[in-house]
Parts: structure tokens; sequence; C-alpha cells
């Protein structure tokens, strides 16, 4: 009878314990491995195979917190700016008509080098840099 | 007397000196400004920054006059074709002579424009001063007589930031003003306006002036017909959807201001959804009652706005409570985002009194909203509940210390 | 199995290093026991929640940058999307806290129990120096996160330093790293925080570890006068050991139960242009210190209050650390003797000033 008692002490001092490590590593080890967005401030983002992006069309990219547009042009020039209006922050569109950069709010109108030119945005949208490597596209903040 | 002799004095003294350096010097002495400079007889608002002056034109290249010549007589002789001060009802034209001609304008400034003589003469200023009144503004009663400057130049009286207290000179003037019995408020009006805070406080320079809705030479109170226009200039959106709808035509046959019927025009404030509905501060029950079609409208208008600011509000404090809390805030943020988006947009799209596509709008808007508080409020409940993973190692530490308690006191009875 | 492996172990190290010392530390080691033998554990837990902390703080480091630019977003990243970074980052905090609790709860025991008496003069002293770099480990790591909280309560800190006089302005600017709270500070703590303290916290503590295995357990006087017979003692190692582990296990219970349900903000990022935020409060427990020093007047005769509070907490604090050498005489018809009367006044000083510190 004593014998059973103690084995059972032991049993449970073994599972408890072992669970108690497991519960200790577990976080740890998942702490360890780096997590998917590795970097705290976004400095650059892939924006898929240039392949699969056809020209004179648009996209809007997360750079961390902030939206950017991605324009290929029709002679496959590629394009990056800052999508958050000036103005009062609506996102921006491509006009594939126009060839502009359109704010659906106020109709704000960029070129495609971001200067303001017609509507209420006050300032030009900010430009990222746009890199092709190994086809597929790289955006990163400038300076 | 005493005062006549010494101003002959300095002119002897003048004089004397001048001989002496000009057997030294070439004769490209500007002599108008030499003399004047010593004599302390420069017109009282010169700047040595004026434009003129730094484009290497002389008194004379405006006065007439011969500049080489030291002697009054000789320089200032109406034979050289000395003007002196113009009459004021002149001084357009005197302007004019180079301005309004390319030909000279050019050497200069290729691009420049040559029509604002032209373009006065429209002006409310110009008909009046060609009718003979001497009280309205000419050329230099904005860009100064002889301190002139670019008015991209922050010192220029016709920099942006300076035209709505350059106009304020003499549209605040009560008794200037009462001839032409307009009121002299504009300035402090503009000044608590969105515009005049974004101008003047905020210093942003994009913001309108003065200028931008009254033209600057062929400044006029916009017209009834052109009020849509002017404000459509940068808020292209809203006179689209106004021009395009029935009430546009019903505010032209009233004799309705537009625009300003509603936002006002100097002190234009920022608009807020109180304007429309059918509150006490609701434009729309100016001329809409209960019953027709214009009221109901716009209480469904309304509706559908707040629906969509309290959402959208909700879902703001929750993601500052997430950002508060340190939990993951990024998706949320770009939910956010497309909701105001919606928002403004739906704002906008007041002007179209269409409730279908306001309501469309607003739909949208609350559906980012919604999806934006439902990702906050996972964030912040998983905050206080992480509690799964905590339970299972609860247990499993709670099986080691009552397995270990008995083991030491089994081991303790051992002993004893 | 396990067993054999482990003990063919021990024989391959013994028959190298010869490991009888260890040994009869561990057989022989006795802790008494007695109604007042709960203090014993106080220490341990206080060396557990150490190891806890240099563990999540290596676990941390893995992550955190310092820098303006960088410090926030980084601790942001740790709590955001590293896989229980909050957890971890939560019990680096909460440990922090119940560490300086414990070692506060350990300092007064021995205090109390006087058993910083001959010959145990320098466990106290260095248990002092070690406390005073514990709560510099908590006043520099606050720091850390970059947020305005932290960012206003080192401007605070920091402006304390400086009334001292003579080196108080210079010492303010080399703790600040510049003439105000900047990024500089930031690095300064950073390397402060996780190396500089760090290495001289470990010699310390090595040293007060030692002095105690050296001289044992202090025996208490009411324990002490027990005959022989009836003295009572369990051997330290495995007995004394497996409660010490128990009470471990639950203490780090307690502490993720605490890094769950009620974890530390992040609040904003810090500005050093945005005005004050309301209610800046430094860590509890610097609470008493400043809370006294705001209670003190403008001006005591000639000098500046806050100075006078200043140079008290500094004197009293060296003073307390010589403790063991300060005699009092023992008066036979006082219930309580002086010391202990001290003693209940300073534990009963620093309640008070901690709880007017929250409500007033």
């Amino acid at each position: 009878m004593k014998l059973d008692r103690r084995k059972f002490l032991n049993m449970l001092l073994g599972f408890g314990g072992i669970g108690g490590i497991l519960s200790v590593f577990y976080p740890v080890f998942s702490f360890l491995i780096p997590p998917k967005t590795t970097e705290p401030k976004v400095n650059s983002v892939k924006a898929g195979m240039s392949a699969e992006f056809p020209p004179n069309s648009s996209k809007i990219i997360k750079f961390g917190r902030k939206p950017v547009i991605l324009i290929k042009t029709e002679d496959n020039q590629y394009k990056a700016l800052s999508a958050s209006c000036t103005h009062l922050d609506c996102i921006v569109q491509y006009k594939n008509d126009t060839k502009q950069i359109w704010c659906a709010c106020h109709n704000g109108i960029y070129d495609l080098s971001g200067r303001n030119i017609s509507g209420p945005p006050p300032r030009p949208l900010e430009e990222y840099e746009v890199k092709i490597i190994k086809d597929e596209i790289v955006i990163t903040k400038v300076g | 007397m005493l005062c006549s002799l010494t101003v002959s004095f300095l002119f002897g003294f003048a004089y004397s000196e001048k001989e002496n350096k000009k057997a030294d010097q070439n004769q490209k002495v500007d002599q108008c400004f030499t003399c004047h400079k010593e004599i302390d007889n420069l017109p009282k608002d010169f700047s040595e920054n004026d434009i003129h002056r730094h484009a290497n034109l002389s008194c004379s290249s405006c006065h007439g006059g011969d500049p080489n010549s030291d002697d009054q007589d000789v320089a200032m002789s109406p034979s050289k074709g000395f003007v002196g001060v113009p009459k004021r009802k002149d001084i357009p034209k005197f302007c004019g002579k180079c301005h309004s001609n390319i030909n000279i304008m050019r050497v200069f400034q290729p691009r420049i424009a040559t029509d604002q003589v032209e373009q006065y003469y429209t002006s409310v200023h110009g008909k009046k001063l060609l009718a003979g009144d001497e009280n309205v503004a000419e050329c230099s009663s904005c860009h100064t007589a002889h301190s002139i400057l670019p008015a991209k130049d922050p010192r220029s009286s016709v920099y942006a930031l300076n035209v709505p207290n350059t106009c304020n000179k003499c549209h605040g003037n009560s008794v200037l003003m009462k001839n032409y019995n307009i009121p002299v408020n504009q300035l402090e009006e503009y000044s608590k306006s969105v515009h005049g805070i974004a101008l003047l406080k905020n210093k942003d320079i994009s913001a309108p002036a003065c200028n931008d809705c009254h033209g600057n030479h062929g400044a006029t109170p916009p017209g009834l017909k052109s009020i849509s226009h002017v404000c459509g200039t940068c808020h292209v959106s809203n006179m689209e959807y106004f021009n395009a709808t029935r009430m546009a035509k019903a505010f032209e046959e009233q004799d309705f201001h537009g625009c300003e019927q509603c936002h006002g025009n100097h002190g234009v404030q920022k608009p807020n959804d109180e304007m429309i509905g059918v509150g006490k501060d609701s434009k729309c029950i100016d001329c809409h009652t209960e019953g027709d079609k214009g009221f109901a409208v716009s209480k469904k208008i309304y509706s559908s706005l707040t629906q969509l600011k309290n959402g959208y509000n909700a879902a703001n404090a929750k993601y500052l409570e997430v950002r508060q809390k340190g939990m993951n805030d990024v998706e949320i943020g770009f939910q956010l985002q497309d909701a105001k988006q919606a928002l403004i947009q739906s704002r906008t799209l007041i002007h179209t009194f269409d409730t279908t596509k306001v309501v469309a709008k607003t739909k949208e808007g609350i559906e980012f909203s919604n999806k934006a508080s439902l990702l906050a409020q996972k964030e912040i409940d998983d905050y206080s509940t992480r509690r799964n993973g905590f339970a299972i190692a609860t247990l499993a530490f709670l099986v080691f210390v009552i397995a270990l308690y008995f083991k030491i006191k089994d081991k303790e009875k051992k002993t004893s | 199995m396990m067993k054999k492996i482990g003990s063919k172990l021990i024989d391959w190290i013994d028959e190298r290093y010869d490991l009888t010392p260890v040994r009869n530390l561990l057989l022989h080691k006795k802790v008494p026991e007695h109604r007042h033998s709960v203090w014993y554990y106080m220490g341990g837990v206080t060396l557990f929640l150490f190891l806890v902390q240099l563990f999540t703080g290596i676990l941390l480091l893995l992550y955190y940058r310092p820098g303006e630019d960088s410090a926030y977003e980084s601790v942001r990243f740790i709590v955001t999307e590293v896989k229980f970074g909050w957890l971890i980052r939560n019990v680096h905090s909460w440990s922090a806290n119940l560490l300086v609790l414990f070692a506060f709860i350990h300092m007064f025991s021995v205090f109390f129990s006087k058993a910083y008496e001959k010959p145990r003069e320098l466990t106290w002293i260095t248990g002092f120096i070690i406390l005073v770099f514990t709560l510099a480990f908590g006043f520099s790591g606050y720091l850390l996160p970059w947020n305005e909280l932290a960012f206003f309560a080192t401007k605070v800190g920091t402006d304390i330093v400086g009334v001292v006089p003579v080196i108080g302005e210079p010492l303010k600017t080399f703790l600040r790293g510049g003439e105000e709270v900047t990024g500089a500070t930031l690095s300064r703590f950073f390397g402060i925080h996780v190396a500089i303290l760090p290495a001289i916290f470990t010699i310390f503590l090595t040293m007060h570890l030692l002095f105690i295995q050296r001289q044992g357990m202090h025996e208490p006087e009411h324990f002490k006068n027990l005959p022989e017979e009836k003295k009572k003692y369990i051997s330290f190692f495995p007995d004394f050991a497996l409660k010490d582990l128990l009470l471990w296990v639950v203490v780090f219970n307690i502490l993720i139960f605490l890094a769950l349900y009620s974890p530390w903000e992040l609040g904003n990022k810090a500005d050093a242009f945005a005005s004050a935020p309301s209610g800046i409060r430094p860590e509890w427990y610097f609470m008493f210190m400043f809370q006294s020093l705001k209670l003190l007047p403008a001006h005591i005769l000639f000098l500046e209050g806050e100075l006078l509070g200043v140079l008290f907490f500094g004197v009293a604090g060296f003073i307390w650390m010589l403790i063991p050498y300060i005699k009092m005489k023992h008066r036979p018809n006082w219930k309580i003797q002086p010391l202990t009367l001290i003693g209940i006044i300073i534990v009963a000083f620093i309640v008070i000033m901690t709880v007017l510190g929250y409500i007033l």
C-alpha cells in the first residue's frame, strides 16, 4: 500500500514536472522563433513579382503602417508614392486613362512624380524607391 | 530761413564733392539715386531690395529724366522726359509702360504675364479710377511704389501670407469704405474662417487668401453665377456634384448664392454634420419644411452620416485603447483609414442630395468601421484572455506542487 | 538507468576534482526549524526572481533595440508581433517589482531577527549593496520602453539627483548623457541596465551567497537558548531545497498570473516636446522617498527642503548599511529594544509614505 502511494506521488511529480517544464519552454522557444515581419520598423517591402503586374495599373501596398501606391506605367516604369493624400489622408488611386494619381475625396490630382497639380492637396506625395531584384519588386524608403 | 540755408549748403557741398568724384569715375553712376540719397530725399517707402533696383533700373526708368547728369536742372528737365510723380489716375498706365509690353518684360522674365493693366481696368478698382474716383486702389496701393518685391518673396506686400493685411489697409478702413457702402469686417471674419486659420495661423500658403477668390488685378466680387466655380477651383467634387443636382437650378432661379448660401463667404467654417438634417443648426430647413421631399432627404442623409460617424468614433476609441495596451493595431489602422475615407467621401456626397449615393457610401464606411471595431475588440479580449495556456500551465504546476508537498510530508514522517 | 548515469557522472567528476567540500556542505548544512523559519525562504525567493529577471532579460535583448527611433517600436514589436513576447515582457516587469518587494521583506526579516550581527556583518553589507543595485536596475529599466510615463519619471528622478550640492549637477549630466533626457540617456541607461549593473551585481551576489554557505543559517536568540536536544533542524539538502523549490514554483505561477491578468501597458511613445501627462509617478518602491520630498517645505532653516531630504535619505541609507556596527545599550525593562523600535518606525514610515503617495 505504502509503495503504491510512493509510486503514485512519483508519477504525479513526473507529470507535473514535465508539464511545468514544457509550459516554460514552449513560450520561450516560440519567443525565439523570429516572427514573420522581422523588423519592428519597416524599411523595405516586397510587392510581388514584376511579371505578374500588368502595365498601366496600380496597387496599394502596406508599407508597415503606411499605405503606398505602386504604379507600373505603360512603358513598364515603376513608381511608388505614399498613398495618403496630403490633404486629408484619403487613399489615392491611379487613373489609367488620364495617367494621373487621383484622390476621390476632394478630387485632388497628382502627377506621376507625386506633385500636387490640382485640387486641395497642399503638398506632393512622398516618394519611395522601387528596385527590381530578381524579378521581384522591392519598395524601399528614400533616405 | 535757416532751413533753406542748410539745404543750399548741403546742395553746394554735394555739388562740389560730385565734381571731384566725376573725374575718376565713369558716367555709369545713377545720379538720381546718388543725389537724392545725399540730400536725404529718397521716397518714404524706398527699399534697397526693390525688384526694379535689383534689375539695375534707375529712378529715371520710371520717372524719366537724365540719370547721367548731376545738374538738377538738366537731369529733371521735362525735355529729358522727366515726368516726376505720376498722378494717381495715371499710375496704371505709368507702370503699364513697361509691364504691358512683352518686348520689354521678356528680357527680365521670358514667360511673365503682361495683362495686368488690361485686367485692372476690368476690376471695380480700375473702373472707378477711370471714372475719376481717386480713392480706389491702383498698382502701388498693393505693390507699394518703391519697395516692390515679387509675390513669392515673404517680405512682399503681396506674398500670400501678407495679402489679407494688404487688402485690409483700405478695406478695413471704415471712413474710406463708407462711400462704397461695403462692410469693413472681412479680415476679421476671414481670420476666423477655415481658410483664414489655415493661412494666417498655420501658415499654409496653399490656403486661399483674398485674391484666390476675388482675383487680383481684375479684383471683383464673384458674381452669382461664378460663386460655385470660384469655390470649385479647389473643391472640385463638391462643385461637380452640386451643379448636377436639381437644387443647383432651383438656387439659380431663386437667386441663391450657390455654396455661399449654406457655407457663408469670408467667415466660412469647417463644415459639420449638424448643417444637414433637421436640427436647429441645419441649413436645409431654411427652405424645406416637414412633409416635403427635401426635408425627408436631409433627415435620411443626416442619420446615415451620424451612424457612420458614431461607428467610426467608437472604432477609433477602441483602436486607441489597443495602441495604449500595446497590442497589434496595424490592421485595425488600415480598416479605420478606409472607414475615415468613406466618411469624408460621404460628406462630400451630401452635395448630390441623393440619399442612395450617400447611404451606399456610408454603408461601405460602416462595414469598415465594424470590421475595425471587431478586430480591436478581439485584441482587447485577447489582452485579458490569454487564459487557456495559463490554465494548462497552472494545472501542471499545481500537480507538481501537490505531489511535492506530499513527498515532503512523507519524508518528514519517515525521519521522525 | 538515469540514476546510474547520474552517479557515474558524479563519480567521474569526483575522481578529478574531489567533491568532498560540496558533499559535506550538502550533507551537513542544517536549517533550524522554529516558528520564524518561514523568513528563511525570503532570500531564496528573491534569488529565484533575480534568475527569472536574468533569463527573461536575455530573451528580451534578442528583439529590443535601444535608440530614440527604435526603442518604443521594438518593445511594441515584442508585445505585438513576437510570439509570447507580451508574456516575456510582462514577466520581466512583474518579476522586477516582486524582486524589489521580496528584497525588502528579506532585508527587514533579517533586521528584526538580528541576523546581521557578528559574524554576519559582511553578509548584511553586501546584501544592502545588492538592494541598492536592484533599485538602480529598476530605475534604469523603467526608461527602456521609451514611453511617455517612463520619460517623465526619468526626468523627475534625475532632477532629484541634481539637487545634491557640488556633485549633483555633474552627476545628473553624467546620468543623462547630456543636459536633458534624450536618446543619449536611453543608450546610457541601456548600457547601465544590461552590462554595468549585471556585472557588479553578480560580484556582490556571489559574495553574499558564499558568505551564507560558509557560515550557515543564522539562529535567532530564542532558538539558540533552547537546550540542545530540543533544537530541531532539517537538512538543507534535500528537505529545505525541496520546500524552496515548492515555493518557487508557486511564486512563478503567481508571476505568470500577474503577467496575464494585470499586464503593463505600453502607453504612448515619449515625446520630449509634449507637455507632461498628469499622474507621473515613480515606481512604487521609490514612492516613499518621492512623497517625503514632496511633503517637505521648500525651505528648512537656510537649506532647501528637497536638498535636505535627499541628504537625509543618503545618510540614513549609509547608516542602515552600517547597522551591524551600531551598538545600542540593552534595556532589560523595555519590552521592545531600541533598535527594534527604530526598525518598526522605519517600516511604518515607508508604508505610510507609500500609501500617502498613492492617495494624495
